[in-house]
């Protein structure tokens, strides 16, 4: 039986970054607001005490905070002429879970993507032409980066974020990121202290005529008070981000920006340990009628609403619209349908370089602590006389010297015993990483649908995960690796290990929680699950809010897009949806 | 906001005809005065529960002598103080005799309302009539045989009672007498920060200067520097009534409930007044207190924990940080006669405040799990001791019982 709640205006699914940031604005405007919320409620001084926030052992390697694959988890394969096997624990990924969802474990790397992300193909194809980026299935995301500015600013001024601005109203600004668009006003807070290994990547990346800069951090340099009057504290260099909760309130965080205050609103209530099983349509499909959930005793219940807004993990969001109905699922052979589509990742190869003079203390340390270049990142540079498109981030932000899972050693050192140990003591303070962090760009065989065979414990497909590196991008990361080798090379250690991007995307090691698209934006709703608005194109009492939205990735972390997205979608709501509920923004 | 709209129709419907807009305006004017009275008066801490609708009866207030119940005061006929008389209200307030001559207990501050003139209870009997009725039936007298027998209230009253009002001291200010009416008077401090006799009454003589209650310390709020508010200055007083954080500290535990509901609301005239009388109170003696030794053994081993476990947070310096982390440095609170409160942070941790300017509710972490008594005790006397700290030394029996009385809790 299932119980039938009082309607609400609007339901949220999922209490993470953009389900917060949706609800404070949403009930700013009066609106009566419920969070149903899979994981458990998290809140600083209770699940990140500082007596044991630090446990290495049980965040990072046991991942007390992530998903579970018991709960959800997706089957596999590299191309659709493989059966997809379920993955039976995360590897490459980690899927947050719990209030605050994925921002409670983030390192805090914050960034913007580019105009030339937001308009790929007009861009690309004016610059080189089509046939440039002939395979990919790169598509305009319906809006510009200068209608979006606002929106970023926003989300930097929630989380404090602390940065170099390198463009202010067109201005290029002397220690900033140069190849950045132009921006109002710059970052809320400077860049934290460095550290000595990012402090001589950059003085070596200077070296070679490149343009260094310190990483936009949400971890903050300094005190702090948010627009919404919510403190925040001066990190201490602790070392524990990603994976972590953080004990100081240094960190952004729906915890530490949103809820001290959306938690005490009249017209806000969050409901926990509650999974959402489907989003219900009305008899003609073509608006939400609320939502069905059940709790942790088993006890299903439908939550009526005016409004559903989809704010779970970029993957759950995609899976939803498919249980639920919403938009037609994609078929790579047809090309037709638009849920599931584009399902991108990200491209990264790393580098070490071990010194034997030199101690980095690489203890001392914070997620987004570090130097970065955008030299060869998107199209900062011309491609006009290389064979791919995109490009990479090259980042020194050396996060942490945890006693477990940092351990490089020089290669030929074997995995245990007398030799091991001698080498991991010499290696721990003398080695210098960075890496690339690389586009990821649509194709065809790239995307998302409903597993035949795997359901989960309610007994609901489980979704289907079908993903391999891209030829473009694989010979787009080759070539940012011969450029670390360089820098490499000109740091002088006593020998360098890069890493290089193969075919075959494998699930196992982790490499990037990054997984974008498979509800994109867009203006055409051919190519696009949602439009400029992020409004479902099918179903219009519907946003799906998160990287979800992403029609590419760019390479860049997502978070500041995805909080940058969440104000944009709000402003849409507030501005112009509320005026006439239940219709569409754009006209299909 | 619901209470407010509440109010202006009740105006609407008892404004009929003749003058209406003077009628209505006077009417209106001393619902608004009376809504100030409830907010000073600080009704709602004890008559609302959490969840529970405003004035309809409290969490239960374990005294020494066993559990009272605030009841429900709204205007229900039944279960609330409907088919009260304003008289009947009046004598509650001021003599500690309900409606029907029922003796109240004075866990209810009438030895402090009773200073209210009568025009302020008149007040705020209009608006206490604004309120909306609910019916909640609450048995308030769960004390123990024989103290269950009310009228053993009249002997009390009798010993520990003077039904005076207020006495203006013509000597001070007029700023300096209403500080100390709001103080001693409908603000009730004493309630909670003077010391008490084996009776439970105030120990008038110690007023303000320190006392127990529900697990906690509530300090010393006189003019002391060692351990009062002597050392704040004026305007640090009113941010903390006015806010729940000043710099200097961060309110939590059952002061943050005072200031939720009542000195946050009250005027920052009313708020600099209490500042201005509370300096002058008197500290009993204020006899100097020597810093133990840095080479004290206990000290060094709560410096090394100070180091391991707090530093992160409240500095190697003891300044904190801001709105989020209080500094330990030279602070009268870290320095009181009793550890009870700073015993029970370090082990149940603590939720600051929450008011319209200071929104982060920042908290302290338990560490119940991870010190034991004696490693609280060393690192209390070790913060008791630094930054220009001077208290006497924690000892492990006494962070044992009150982490025994939070198990018991």
């Amino acid at each position: 039986m299932t119980k039938i709640l009082p309607k609400k205006d609007v339901v949220i699914i999922g209490l993470g970054w953009t389900g917060s940031i949706l609800a404070h604005e949403l009930t700013d405007e009066g609106l009566d607001v419920v969070a149903i919320e899979r994981g458990p409620w998290r809140d600083t001084a209770t699940d990140f005490n500082i007596g044991y926030a630090q446990d290495e052992l049980r965040y990072a390697v046991r991942r007390d905070l992530f998903l579970q694959p018991v709960v959800e988890t997706f089957t596999m394969r590299n191309n659709p002429s493989e059966e997809a096997l379920p993955m039976r624990d995360f590897g490459s990924f980690l899927p947050g879970n719990g209030v605050g969802g994925a921002g409670v474990h983030w390192n805090g790397h914050t960034w913007r993507f580019w105009d030339s992300d937001f308009r790929i193909r007009t861009h690309l194809s004016e610059r080189y032409g089509e046939q440039k980026f002939a395979g990919l299935e790169l598509q305009d995301w319906g809006i510009t980066g200068s209608e979006i500015e606002n929106a970023y600013d926003r989300f930097e001024y929630l989380c404090g974020i602390s940065g170099k601005a390198g463009n202010i109203k067109g201005q290029i600004q002397e220690g900033g990121n140069p190849f950045e668009d132009s921006r109002e006003r710059d970052y809320p807070l400077p860049p934290m202290q460095m550290t000595y290994a990012p402090t001589l990547f950059a003085e070596t990346a200077k070296s070679l005529g490149w343009h260094p800069f310190p990483t936009p951090s949400a971890n903050l340099s300094k005190d702090y008070v948010n627009p919404l009057g919510i403190a925040m504290g001066q990190c201490t260099f602790c070392g524990f981000c990603e994976r972590f909760g953080c004990a100081n309130y240094s960190k952004s965080s729906a915890q530490t920006t949103i809820l001290p205050l959306l938690m005490k609103k009249s017209n806000f209530e969050v409901r926990t340990n509650s999974e959402v099983l489907r989003v219900d349509l009305d008899g003609s499909g073509k608006m939400a009628r609320g939502v069905t959930y059940v709790d942790t005793s088993g006890e299903e219940f439908f939550q009526p609403a005016e409004i559903v807004l989809i704010c779970a993990y970029a993957l759950h969001n995609v899976r939803l619209m498919m249980l639920s109905g919403i938009g037609s699922i994609y078929d790579p052979v047809t090309g037709q349908g638009t849920v599931g589509r584009n399902y991108c990742y990200q491209t990264n190869a790393g580098t070490k370089v071990f010194f034997d003079d030199k101690n980095f203390n690489p203890f001392i340390a914070a997620g987004a602590l570090g130097q970065s270049l955008d030299d060869f990142n998107g199209d900062a540079f011309d491609h006009g006389a290389v064979d791919f498109v995109g490009g990479a981030g090259m980042n020194c932000i050396p996060t942490n010297g945890r006693p477990i899972g940092n351990r490089p050693t020089p290669p030929g050192t074997p995995n245990w015993g007398t030799e091991w140990k001698r080498a991991t003591v010499e290696a721990y303070k003398g080695t210098l990483s960075f890496s690339t962090q690389g586009s990821s760009y649509p194709a065809r065989n790239n995307y998302l649908d409903l597993d035949p065979t795997y359901t989960d414990r309610y007994g609901r497909p489980l979704m289907r995960m079908t993903f391999d590196f891209p030829d473009n991008d694989i010979r787009m990361s080759n070539y940012v690796s011969d450029r670390m080798e360089e820098l490499a090379k000109a740091l002088g250690g006593r020998q360098y290990v890069v890493g290089r991007a193969k075919k075959g995307w494998n699930s196992v090691p982790y490499q990037s929680t990054h997984n974008t698209g498979g509800a994109v934006m867009g203006s055409d709703p051919k190519t696009s699950a949602i439009n400029r608005y992020l409004q479902s194109w099918d179903v219009p009492n519907v946003f799906v809010i998160g990287a979800s939205a992403f029609a590419h990735n760019a390479g860049k972390n997502p978070t500041g897009t995805v909080g940058a997205l969440a104000f944009w979608a709000a402003d849409a709501i507030r501005q112009q949806y509320l005026r006439a509920p239940g219709k569409p923004l754009v006209q299909a | 906001m619901r209470r407010g709209i509440f109010t202006l129709t009740l105006f609407a419907s008892a404004a009929f005809a003749g003058d209406f807009s003077q009628a209505s305006e006077q009417l209106a004017d001393h619902l608004i005065r009376g809504q100030y009275q409830a907010i000073i008066g600080d009704c709602t801490a004890c008559h609302s529960k959490q969840g529970g609708k405003p004035f309809a009866g409290g969490e239960p207030l374990q005294t020494p002598f066993g559990a009272l119940v605030p009841p429900n005061i709204t205007p229900d006929r039944e279960t609330g103080i409907g088919n009260w008389s304003e008289a009947d209200f009046r004598n509650a307030l001021k003599k500690g005799v309900g409606h029907g001559g029922k003796r109240l207990y004075p866990a209810m501050p009438y030895p402090a309302y009773t200073k209210m003139p009568d025009s302020d209870i008149s007040d705020l009997w209009a608006y206490m009539r604004t309120i909306e009725p609910v019916h909640n039936p609450v048995e308030a007298n769960q004390l123990p045989f024989p103290l269950n027998v009310r009228l053993l209230m009249a002997g009390w009253n009798g010993i520990n009672f003077s039904p005076e009002p207020f006495k203006a001291d013509p000597d001070q200010s007029e700023e300096w007498n209403r500080g100390a009416y709001l103080v001693q008077g409908p603000g009730h401090c004493g309630t909670c920060h003077s010391p008490k006799t084996v009776l439970g009454a105030d120990k008038t003589d110690e007023a303000l200067q320190g006392a127990s209650l529900q697990g906690w310390y509530a300090p010393a709020i006189t003019g002391s520097v060692a351990n009062g508010i002597g050392g704040w200055s004026k305007d640090e007083i009113v941010r903390y009534l006015k806010t729940g954080s000043n710099g200097r500290t961060i309110a939590s535990g059952p002061m943050s409930e005072a200031i939720e509901h009542s000195t946050s609301k009250m005027d920052e005239a009313d708020l600099k007044a209490i500042a201005v009388y509370l300096q002058t109170v008197p500290p009993l003696d204020d006899p100097e207190q020597k810093s133990i030794s840095a080479d004290d053994p206990q000290f060094k081993i709560g410096a090394a924990i100070y180091h391991d476990t707090c530093s992160a947070c409240h500095g190697m310096d003891g300044k904190g940080a801001g709105q989020l982390f209080p500094a330990l440095a030279d602070n009268a609170i870290v320095r009181q006669p009793s550890i009870e409160t700073l015993a029970r942070l370090v082990l149940a941790g603590s939720q600051g405040v929450h008011t319209k300017t200071m929104k982060t509710t920042p908290a302290m972490p338990s560490l119940a799990w991870r010190l034991d008594d004696e490693q609280i005790a060393a690192v209390l006397t070790y913060v008791r001791n630094s930054w220009d700290n001077a208290a006497p030394p924690a000892s492990a029996s006494d962070v044992a019982s009150v982490r025994q009385s939070l198990t018991d809790q």
